[in-house]
């Protein structure tokens, strides 16, 4: 009970590591993501392939090989010299988009095809269109499988925590280590999560509403 | 679809190349045997332990571990010369050993011990549960956890130390790793040791011990710090590329770990190994593990019984 009090400085870091880590690569996740999702309805074949091949590897490789890819295969090929966080923000970014990815994707198919040619055939531009019509009737069907997507995220980031990046479970680490009973140990982090993933579902709840519209 | 057919087989090429390139480290990784580096003819012997017969002990433990015919016991599996379990499933090491000689003086045969591998993290909880009779893997003695579980010992006075390439001459002691890359196991307290300022090392944290030694003869890091005895272990499996500093900065006493109030059973085992040291088996055992790495061999701590 006492270990949270006594170690509370390590733990504010640690849960801070935790939501810097989570925030950052939800923000650039969501920019990747869309904008690979715009290659897979685009009308460009090159592009669509490549949206195409970045999901299907980065779905389903196992996020701890990725991590092991950036850590140990990367640098034997071209040393970036980037510092352990910078590498797991890529990695969780990158994993992340293609999920936010094909979300998004459904998302426009749900947006009927009349809406598109309506748009065409005023005279829009592909990115008009995509930008102006299609995506704002979008983001409402996106909205529950995101939020879904970043609490995995939030989860996913502790995994940043065996590679070097100060976060909530690695405090958990640092304490066990030292002998402290792990049942407690294990509360405090469970709780630390729980604060971030019920923050992230109550921000996504605020945004369906204000965003509803009768259809 | 011939589009998304020809993407989804690039994409598992991809990761296939990525696969192999991520595991395809060169020797010594954690799946490796450790090699022999002295040839194997004039390598030092393992010792053979005599195993003791009728052994009366007022401890409920081993009395029920008698009646079982065999004792469990908790050790380490990827520690290579301390506590290490090959690809066939046999268990070597210094720790392994000290594990067997406690064994024999308790009456039991190599055949008899059932090793089982638990995480460092629930230790603790393992020995308390009841599921593991002892625990005989790097269990630095400390106050906090004696508050949970029994120790004999210490067997082994380990320190925390640094592990370099063997061609290294800057790092030469933990003064000497200011503005240095040093990598260790998440939480592990020599790496909270060696971010104090005074030290000022700038700190790598992965999961295993195999992989820090991995960056650091990729040469992405400068030295791997932890108990120097699991540092040996890694010289001895490749003495050429790696060396021990040998300048401990820490007191880290092994103990061997059991349920926390049986004092008869933690009287035996000090017994036993004060029997072995005096008899030459643990210095022999030292020699055949983590002498192998040119380390050099210390006198083992008087042992503390309470």
């Amino acid at each position: 009970m006492n270990v949270l009090l006594d170690h509370f400085a390590e733990f504010r870091e640690g849960f801070i590591g935790t939501v810097w880590l989570t925030v950052a690569s939800s923000v650039l996740a969501l920019i990747l993501g869309v904008v690979l999702a715009g290659f897979r309805v685009s009308p460009v074949p090159p592009l669509r392939f490549f949206g195409a091949a970045w999901v299907t590897l980065f779905r389903n490789t196992p996020l701890t090989l990725l991590f092991l890819t950036i850590w140990f295969a990367v640098p034997q090929v071209f040393d970036f010299g980037f510092d352990p966080w910078t590498k797991a923000l890529i990695v969780l970014s990158v994993y992340t988009s293609s999920f936010v990815c094909e979300a998004v994707r459904s998302g426009i198919n749900t947006v009927p095809l009349g809406q598109a040619e309506a748009a065409r055939s005023l005279g829009m531009t592909f990115f008009q269109t995509l930008g102006t019509i299609v995506l704002p009737q979008a983001v409402r069907t996106v909205l529950p499988p995101l939020s879904s997507i970043f609490i995995a995220l939030t989860k996913n980031s502790a995994i940043a925590g065996a590679f070097s990046v100060t976060e909530l479970f690695g405090w958990q680490k640092v304490l066990s280590d030292q002998g402290f009973a792990i049942a407690w140990l294990f509360l405090w982090v469970a709780l630390g999560y729980l604060v971030i993933t019920f923050t992230i579902s109550g921000l996504f709840r605020l945004l369906e509403r204000s965003l509803e519209v009768a259809r | 679809m011939k589009l998304r057919k020809s993407a989804a087989a690039a994409a598992v090429v991809a990761a296939l190349a990525l696969t192999a390139t991520a595991c395809g480290g060169e020797e010594g990784t954690a799946g490796d045997k450790p090699k022999d580096p002295t040839g194997g003819k004039n390598a030092p012997k393992l010792p053979t332990y005599d195993v003791k017969s009728d052994v009366k002990v007022d401890s409920s433990v081993l009395k029920k571990a008698q009646k079982a015919g065999k004792i469990v016991i908790g050790a380490k599996d990827d520690q290579p010369y301390l506590g290490f379990k090959d690809s066939a499933g046999k268990r070597s090491g210094f720790d392994i050993e000290i594990a067997k000689m406690v064994a024999a003086d308790l009456g039991f045969k190599p055949d008899q011990i059932e090793f089982k591998t638990i995480d460092s993290g629930v230790r603790e909880t393992t020995i308390s549960k009841g599921d593991v009779d002892l625990y005989v893997g790097t269990y630095t003695i400390n106050d906090e956890r004696k508050k949970q579980v029994g120790f004999a010992g210490p067997y082994f006075m380990a320190g925390a130390d640094l592990l370099v390439r063997a061609d290294e001459k800057d790092i030469t002691g933990p003064d000497t790793v200011k503005g240095k890359k040093v990598c260790s196991i998440v939480g592990s307290t020599p790496l909270q040791e060696i971010k104090k300022s005074k030290y000022g090392a700038k700190t790598v944290e992965l999961a295993k011990y195999s992989e820090c030694v991995q960056q650091l003869i990729n040469k992405e890091v400068d030295a791997v710090t932890t108990d120097d005895a699991i540092l040996k272990g890694y010289a001895a499996q490749q003495p050429k590329a790696l060396k021990v500093v040998e300048k401990p900065f820490t007191k880290e006493p092994y103990g061997v770990g059991m349920s926390k109030d049986d004092k008869a059973l933690r009287d035996a085992i000090a017994d036993a190994i004060e029997a072995h040291q005096k008899n030459g088996d643990y210095k022999k055992a030292y020699d055949a593990t983590l002498g192998l790495s040119k380390s050099k061999y210390t006198e083992p701590p008087a042992l503390e019984r309470y």
